[in-house]
């Protein structure tokens, strides 16, 4: 178990080192950097950007910047935002804090309603509830998830039955902790139903077909010749034997649910990554850019580690295959 | 004495796009006695599974049961409603199937897999299902019946898991036990142990169990009476002894003509080639009218192409369904 | 005679699967010696885990042996380059249990039995034809089958299949790991007798590898019996089915299921 999960642990640590390096060479090949756009301006002068630059060690070779930003990573600075002038972390944290929470909340809606509903349409195969299923997932996939947005923010503000932006009310501080929770939710609404939205037509797809896959296997046809209930049948013998395949897809569907985030945060207007990230690489403020990425794929490798844990609880195979290697 | 189990002139066919409805049984008729292991001897295409499935009503969904009666404890299994009818399998009348790799769940410890059986049909508190779990390992191993009940289906020999099925079978003391092919998938020593596990079981047990094999020899030594399938019907049917020592239909014949004679094999015999039955017994190539051997039948007379031959009774309950036999 | 398959001390071992802490090793052969001479069939017994898959894939030179030596027709193939195997490997061909399920099932007959001597691209598309279509019938699937695809064909029709394929390259040497026990009683009669007739006709050479003693005695002139990765007990195949030497033989031989041709099986286990 242990040697498995460490294992598994050095993967996450080397994509995250990996991903950090080609960031960060990207974003400084990327012509342009923060100060060029003073130089346009005749009140600064040359010197000023030159002292600037060499402030913040834009004159220096990459490895040596690399380094530097690695330490100051060590710190739990994560860099320095020119635009803010402070340290990222704080700046990145309270923000990611907000991101969080709109990508946690919508992976549980959306697997909550994936799981019942792709087992249904999967034992259902064929028949008219598992083709208006198919149908409707087919019609979802194919609306790009910006317009989900547009069209819930445009339903939003014709209905008036949700806030159409921002993460709470001006009122929010003077109400009383209940009706902030209310308020939050109200405010979360919007751009959860977009999240789960895009989400849903790819998971209720795999869980069907994962599900249809199983379910004339011979296991289960031995099972329901014992006699065991049709619902225990599909719940407890057929989902837990199509976990393996569903179990990774988790891993995959919260870093899709991420970046799709990012996204609605943009259109509407909540104040987490997605905002403050496409702020930053418009004014190439680099070390935020990178920053962000940072997070997005510690959170990424969390999801996958955690896909991984839960894979070998699952399937007792994999259990005995690591323990042989 | 009243039979556990009667099937009565049982029709079952398999209809697909391209072809129209092919039947898989056509008339199967027999009973089976308290305590009684009936063989029901049959080669591939004969419809053996088919038997198997469809008293439990487990056919795929291409399979319909065209007519017939399946009568156990005075119910016919073919009518009752599916709710009465889940808590006759498994409960009153149990399964093995053929594969034990496939027919167990592969993430779900075996002990578990035996008691989740027992809780389809039993409204115990939890510690009479873990006691009642622990006492059928305990009769199907002799040892380490802890250590198995805990492990996983990959865990296990093909022996053991073979074992864990007849476990699943005989938790809820069934009346009547199905095996298809059980011992198919395991070599010679551990097909013997598994045999005389059944053996043990209807001894202690007395139930009644249907052996289904494409195998005359694994029959010797198990069955009472055997029950000879070709191409979805009845070809002979009688005492085990009398059927297998010398049997009347002249398929049964050919097929026991065509197994080489193991420890009885002389030099002479040895390397020379083995009496066989020509042709196959694919559905395209059965004929359309008459008894369904003739195309093969090396006794075969004109009447076989014109006609079905009748069920004749040869001696008290040894039944074959031949044009050359006369009661 | 100068045996055509020549094995001497034969060892192959594996790193130990499942459920061991520390690393184990399995000794799935161990110094294994027989020798074959041409035309023969030696037929090798033993329960599952015995062995008998790993010999036949030492042979047929699919898997390196961890020690040990065997010759075929006086070359050391144990000690043989892979470009040197790559030209032997024709000779030895393997039959699963069933080989032919593992062939698309959409391609025609006639197309998965050439499929062989097209990859070896010697013959021209007549000759290779012809060939196939001599080697269809003779395992006894009628020229006017050809063209259907697999798909239609039998548990039996497509072992036969299998063995046609094989024979496409002309093999001196055709190891059968448990070809036929899968099969009806009946289909293991004809393709018993196919066998006997290739074996008469062309002076083939048989590795019978099976845990039926049945058939083995049939069609083998001699039975070596494999127990825990050793031959414990080789012999003439009448000799060792009537007075087996080893326990492990006799063991085999009280479990093989017997008709009740002359006395009924008076002793039950």
């Amino acid at each position: 178990m242990m040697r498995y999960l460490l294992r598994r642990l050095a993967h996450a640590f080397f994509l995250i080192i990996g991903v950090s390096v080609l960031t960060f060479l990207f974003t400084t090949l990327a012509p342009g950097n923060y100060f060029d756009e003073m130089r346009l301006n005749p009140q600064i002068a040359p010197e000023t950007l030159a002292a600037l630059r060499a402030q913040y060690q834009l004159d220096q070779p990459l490895a040596i910047r690399y380094a530097s930003w690695v330490n100051s990573v060590l710190h739990g600075e994560i860099g320095f935002s020119f635009a803010y002038n402070s340290p990222v972390a704080p700046l990145l944290l309270v923000r990611a804090k907000n991101t969080l929470l709109l990508t946690l909340t919508a992976t549980v809606v959306a697997w909550a309603i994936a799981l019942p509903l792709g087992v249904w349409s999967a034992e259902r195969l064929g028949r008219l509830p598992d083709r208006v299923i198919s149908w409707s997932t087919a019609v979802l996939l194919v609306i790009p998830d910006l317009a989900l947005a547009l069209g819930l923010l445009v339903l939003a503000l014709r209905t008036g039955w949700f806030p159409a932006g921002g993460m709470a009310s001006v009122d929010f501080k003077s109400l009383s902790s209940l009706n902030r929770i209310r308020d939050l939710a109200r405010h979360m609404t919007l751009p959860v139903v977009a999240l789960v939205l895009s989400t849903l037509p790819i998971l209720v797809r795999h869980v069907r077909a994962a599900v249809a896959d199983v379910l004339h296997a011979p296991f289960l046809l031995a099972a329901e010749g014992h006699g065991i209930p049709p619902r225990t049948l599909l719940y407890r013998y057929a989902l837990p034997a199509a976990a393996n395949p569903l179990v990774s897809l988790f891993g995959f569907s919260i870093g899709a649910l991420l970046s799709g985030s990012l996204l609605i945060e943009v259109v509407m207007s909540w104040p987490g990554l997605g905002p403050f990230l496409l702020e930053a690489i418009l004014a190439r403020d680099i070390y935020v850019v990178i920053g962000g990425v940072l997070f997005s794929t510690i959170f990424l490798a969390a999801g996958n580690f955690l896909a991984d844990v839960l894979l070998y609880w699952v399937d007792p195979r994999i259990r005995t295959e690591s323990a042989s290697r | 004495m009243a039979s556990v189990l009667e099937i009565q002139n049982l029709q079952v066919s398999y209809f697909s796009r391209e072809v129209r409805s092919r039947p898989v049984l056509s008339g199967v008729s027999f009973d089976l006695m308290p305590g009684e292991i009936l063989g029901v001897l049959g080669e591939s295409g004969s419809g053996k599974s088919t038997l198997a499935a469809s008293v439990l009503r487990l056919l795929p969904p291409n399979g319909q049961v065209g007519g017939g009666a399946v009568l156990f404890e005075g119910k016919n299994l073919l009518q009752v409603s599916s709710e009465e009818l889940r808590q006759i399998r498994g409960n009153r009348i149990a399964l093995i199937f053929q594969e034990p790799s496939l027919a167990l769940h592969p993430t779900i410890r075996v002990g578990e897999q035996v008691r989740r059986v027992l809780a389809a049909h039993q409204s115990s508190g939890k510690n009479d299902l873990d006691h009642r779990t622990r006492e059928v390992f305990n009769r199907l191993f002799a040892q380490e019946a802890d250590r198995i009940l805990r492990s996983y289906p990959h865990q296990l020999s093909g022996g053991q898991r073979q074992r864990v099925l007849i476990a699943q079978a005989i938790a809820c003391n069934p009346a009547l036990v199905i095996a298809d092919e059980p011992t198919a998938a395991l070599d010679p020593v551990t097909q013997m142990e598994i045999l005389r596990v059944f053996r043990d079981l209807r001894e202690h047990l007395g139930l009644a169990m249907i052996f289904i094999t494409h195998n005359p020899a694994l029959l010797a030594g198990i069955a009472d009476r055997i029950l000879i399938l070709y191409a979805g019907q009845v070809v002979e049917w009688g005492p085990a002894e009398t059927a297998l020592r010398s049997p009347k239909h002249p398929y049964t014949k050919a097929l026991f003509e065509s197994i080489p004679a193991g420890t009885g094999e002389t030099e002479k015999s040895r390397k020379t080639s083995l009496p066989v039955i020509p042709g196959n017994s694919s559905p395209s190539s059965l004929p359309r009218k008459g008894c369904s051997f003739e195309p093969r039948c090396p006794v075969r007379m004109d009447v076989c192409r014109e006609f079905e031959p009748p069920l004749v009774k040869l001696g008290q309950s040894h039944i074959v369904s031949c044009f050359k036999y006369k009661e | 005679m100068e045996p055509i398959l020549k094995v001497e001390n034969l060892t192959k071992r594996y790193a130990k699967r499942n459920s061991a802490r520390t690393p184990q090793e399995f000794l799935a052969l161990d110094s294994v010696s027989f020798a074959v001479s041409a035309g023969a069939t030696l037929a090798i017994v033993g329960e599952s885990g015995s062995g008998k898959s790993t010999l036949a894939s030492c042979i047929a030179c699919l898997e390196p042996p961890t020690a040990g030596n065997f010759w075929f027709e006086g070359r050391n193939l144990a000690q043989s380059a892979e470009s040197e195997l790559r030209k032997i490997r024709p000779q030895i061909q393997l039959i699963f249990p069933d080989s032919a399920s593992a062939l698309s099932p959409r391609w025609s007959i006639l197309d998965i039995a050439v499929e062989p001597l097209v990859l070896q691209g010697k013959l021209g598309r007549k000759e290779r034809n012809a060939r196939t279509f001599f080697l269809l019938e003779r395992v006894g699937l009628a020229a006017d089958m050809a063209e259907r695809p697999a798909a239609e064909l039998s548990g039996g029709q497509r072992q036969r299949l299998a063995i046609a394929r094989a024979l496409t390259l002309d093999p001196k040497i055709l190891i059968l790991d448990e070809a036929l026990s899968a099969l009806d009683c009946s289909v293991q009669a004809q393709i018993a007798n196919v066998l006997l007739e290739l074996q008469a006709s062309r002076g083939m050479t048989f590795l019978f590898i099976t845990h039926d003693l049945t058939m083995a005695a049939h069609l083998a002139d001699e039975i070596a019996v494999m127990s825990r990765g050793r031959i414990v007990e080789q012999g003439p195949s009448t000799k060792i089915v009537r007075n087996p030497d080893h326990d492990a033989t006799r063991q085999l031989l009280a479990a093989v299921p017997r008709l009740p041709r002359s006395p009924w099986p008076a002793a039950q286990p």
